[in-house]
């Protein structure tokens, strides 16, 4: 097992080669300035000419390429062009607000979808299971930014009981905090728990057609134990991959709820830098997506030998 | 179990306690949240022209002279100045108890090392420069400005209110070179930059610098008394303009500065709201013609744009509400000094037969005619496509290319051909007081030095010197009325209209400023 996650570990470097590589060429041949957009609508050609001098984009670009790799390869992920801050600087005032949505979201949608696929599992084809499967495809057919701009009409205009956006960290009180997480999680939430409601809807539906099942049953084991004990964990690791790759994809994909509720997280701070074609925050924000997706899907693999004792490294 | 119950209470408790200090705290201050213009991404205003920087700006850092709501240049940080007989020496005080937010004293070494760094960046500035002789110290307080010859711009130059604005700072950071950005932000105005609470992307904090003196006049556009009645001011970016509309009418946002004009109506309509004209003298929208290029490197071809264009076109599409926009003939925009109708005739014509047979003339081959479109800007991608379609009236294939902000700024800068990477025309706006004299208009200057489109009419050169120069004002009138003829003969750009955009606030708020820039100095927030 060690083994197999140092190996995984280290196959993370040509991963990481590969990622830095193609992010690097598609910034570059990507049209855009970010001198021109330093020297602003009424800057010169000429202004421009010197901005870009002074930041270097006048140098060859395998030479750009090779100065950037060289400071990536010792942890200095290079400083915003246009805010004059370090990179890690930047991620680590926005990674805050990007992790409490990130958690904050998977746990609303754990809760609301497990037990919401498990009942339409053991109900299937009745009114109930239908009922799951409508909400499930609502969840799906709803953009984000529908979602929020209902929910703030809802509770935020309407009833006034929580804010209609921002973020306050933890460190300014947990309910503060709290307040003003309910909203965007439950947005961004919505299209998440529809898929793991169909994933474990059909993981137990599996399931429950095993003759294990239909032994626990014939021995009389209550139907509660019988859906969590013996369904729900042996369909665990289908449910599991998905949560897994779910908190990857919220953790890069919050770029609209972000944007809706003006939370200051990652995904606004590297659509801003796209937008500003700002090179070092974007190369910087990638491969530390790259390297936490990396994670996430080792810490998915190595957890399958928890839920399921046949699985061995 | 219950040492762990009794564990998270006493953590819930204490959460909720100093979240009570917290609140008690802030009742007793004075918070203004307001919504800018935009991201601030790059604090150095002589670094970059855009306007966000210079609103950012005006809050941190103090100008020598500025430009009051008469349009006359007041002192600021100078207290006195002369100006010798032949008009060659400038002599400049600055006024007692200026100080710089580190608490050090403003001195006149300062002033003159900002003056230099200016300079090297501003389009005035950089005229200026080009008469100046020597700019040196006197003393602590004073320093001297000498010129090679007798200009009129001096004060206009120094009071200029739109970007670059001559910030004044320390000479520690105006020793910057102007093609990188200052490394702290360190100024005598009204308010501190907070840069620990900086986030950029996201929010910006300001708090009163309470050893600023500020004048005695009472506050007149940038000029006069800059009497801070808040303790602090929270510049909150956010991308999504409706739920900043939301925001502000659960009073989390006290201001908007520049509510979009399809949600005006709306906040017209909610009573905690005031909606108010900004800007007195807005945005001009302006189409930019590349002059290098076929079909345009023919002025009939050009004159066709002039007669077919229609500005109420643009305006009703991009503004609306006819209260926030007029046509205006003025290269100079309208309302300024140097307002002139002179030589407009096909631009307010609008004659599509004539525009047909100037473009015949010109021997148009129907070549499709790439128009930049800025997608990801609200105001220039319906103009991009009114544009569109005003041109294929006149007759001309028209190809549009949509595109982000980012990539057409650097497009623009290409001569190439069209096909190689060139291009024909863009829209694009520029506050009326940042075009509002011959010396500072985004054309000013000429054929390869000149904005992109490249126009060439080195007489439009020669008698802008000439106005910069003229200390008549009825002679420079004149020259005004000369150069937007030339402008208009050879249809240098296309103005299509000028704008005035809303700003909007919760009715606690009060003293608002109309300027191009919201200051925040003479605002008031009752509770």
């Amino acid at each position: 097992m060690v083994e197999y996650i140092l190996r995984r570990l280290l196959a993370t470097i040509p991963v990481l080669a590969v990622v830095a590589i193609v992010v690097f060429s598609i910034l570059h041949l990507t049209p855009g300035d970010p001198a021109a957009m330093i020297a602003g609508d009424q800057g010169t050609e000429e202004q421009i000419q010197q901005i870009r001098q002074k930041l270097g984009f006048d140098r060859p670009i395998h030479e750009q390429f090779y100065v950037w790799l060289v400071n990536v390869s010792q942890g200095n992920l290079g400083v915003s062009i246009f805010s004059n801050k370090p990179v890690t600087e930047l991620l680590a005032q926005r990674i805050e607000p990007t992790i409490a949505l990130t958690v904050t979201t998977t746990i609303v949608t754990v809760f609301l979808a497990l037990p919401l696929g498990v009942l339409a599992a053991w109900h299937a084809g009745s009114l109930i299971d239908r009922s799951v499967m409508s909400f499930a495809v609502l969840g799906f057919a709803f953009p984000v930014f529908v979602i929020g701009y209902i929910l703030i009409y809802v509770f935020a205009l309407k009833l006034s009981i929580l804010p209609v956006q921002g973020y306050v960290s933890i460190s300014e009180g947990f309910w503060p905090f709290l307040q003003h997480l309910i909203l965007p999680s439950f947005a961004l939430g919505m299209s998440f728990t529809a898929l793991i409601a169909r994933i474990t809807r059909a993981s137990v539906l599996e399931v429950l057609s095993q003759d294990h099942i239909r032994t626990a049953k014939a021995k009389g084991v209550p139907t509660a134990p019988l859906l969590c004990s013996h369904a729900l964990k042996n369909a665990a690791v289908p449910i599991v991959t998905i949560i897994g790759v779910g908190i990857a994809l919220l953790l890069s994909g919050v770029v609209v709820t972000e944007s809706v509720f003006a939370i200051p997280g990652v995904g606004r701070l590297v659509v801003d830098a796209i937008l500003s074609r700002d090179y070092p925050v974007i190369q910087g924000v990638l491969i530390v997506f790259a390297l936490v997706y990396v994670l996430i899907n080792l810490v998915i693999d190595v957890s399958y030998v928890f839920l399921d004792p046949r699985i061995r490294y | 179990m219950k040492i762990k119950r009794t564990a998270i209470a006493a953590l819930l408790g204490i959460s909720g306690a100093l979240s009570g200090f917290q609140c008690l705290d802030a009742a007793a201050e004075t918070v203004i949240r307001s919504v800018p213009i935009g991201n601030l991404k790059v604090v150095d205003p002589i670094w970059t022209t855009a306007y966000i920087t210079r609103n950012h700006a005006y809050m941190v850092w103090d100008t020598l002279f500025a430009t009051d709501a008469n349009n006359t240049i007041q002192p600021q940080m100078v207290d006195t100045w002369s100006t010798s007989e032949d008009g060659l020496v400038w002599t400049f005080t600055l006024r007692d108890g200026l100080l710089w937010h580190d608490e050090t004293p403003v001195t006149a070494e300062d002033c003159v090392a900002s003056l230099k760094r200016w300079s090297k960046k501003d389009g005035m500035g950089r005229s200026l420069a080009g008469f100046t002789k020597d700019i040196e110290t006197v003393d602590g307080k004073t320093f001297k400005l000498t010129l090679t010859q007798p200009i009129g711009f001096v004060l206009d130059a120094l009071g200029k209110i739109d970007s670059n604005v001559p910030f004044m700072m320390p000479k520690r950071l105006a020793e910057t070179d102007p093609n990188e950005q200052i490394k702290e932000v360190i100024g005598s105005g009204p308010f501190r930059f907070v840069a620990e609470e900086w986030v950029p992307g996201s929010k910006v904090v300001y708090r009163k610098f309470e050893k600023y003196v500020p004048r005695s006049e009472p506050a007149s556009l940038a000029a006069g008394g800059k009497v801070v009645h808040v303790d602090e001011v929270q510049s909150i970016y956010m991308p999504d303009a409706g739920v900043a509309m939301a925001a502000m009418a659960s009073g989390q946002i006290d201001l908007m500065e520049s509510p979009p004009t399809d949600l005006l109506p709306l906040l017209e309509q909610n009573p905690d709201v005031t909606v108010a004209a900004n800007d007195p003298l807005g945005y001009q929208l302006f189409m930019v013609i590349n002059h290098q290029q076929p079909p345009f490197d023919n002025v009939n071809a050009r004159q066709a744009l002039l007669w077919g264009n229609k500005q109420s076109d643009y305006m009703a599409t991009i503004v609306g509400d006819p209260k926030r926009w007029n046509e205006c003939p003025a290269v100079y925009g309208c309302g300024t000094g140097s307002e002139s109708s002179a030589g407009s005739d096909a631009l307010m014509g609008f004659d599509t037969a004539k525009s047909k047979d100037l473009l015949k003339k010109a021997g148009y081959d129907g070549r499709p005619i790439t128009m930049l479109d800025p997608a990801d800007n609200s105001t220039l991608h319906p103009a991009a496509l009114v544009g569109a379609q005003s041109l294929r009236r006149m007759g001309l294939e028209v190809k549009v290319e949509a595109m982000d902000w980012s990539t057409l700024t650097q497009r623009r800068a290409s001569k190439e051909p069209v096909d190689k990477g060139g291009w024909n025309i863009f829209i694009t706006n520029a506050t009326v007081a940042g075009i509002a004299n011959p010396l500072i208009h985004t054309f000013s200057k000429n054929c390869d030095q000149a904005w992109y489109g490249w126009p060439c009419e080195p007489k439009i050169v020669e008698l802008s010197r000439e106005w910069a120069l003229e200390a008549d004002p009825k002679k420079a009138r004149a020259l005004v009325d000369q150069i937007q003829t030339l402008h208009m003969q050879n249809v240098t750009y296309i103005p299509l209209g000028q704008y005035r955009p809303a700003i909007a606030y919760r009715k606690e708020i009060s003293g608002v400023i109309q300027s191009p820039s919201l200051f925040y100095w003479n605002l008031k927030k009752s509770n």
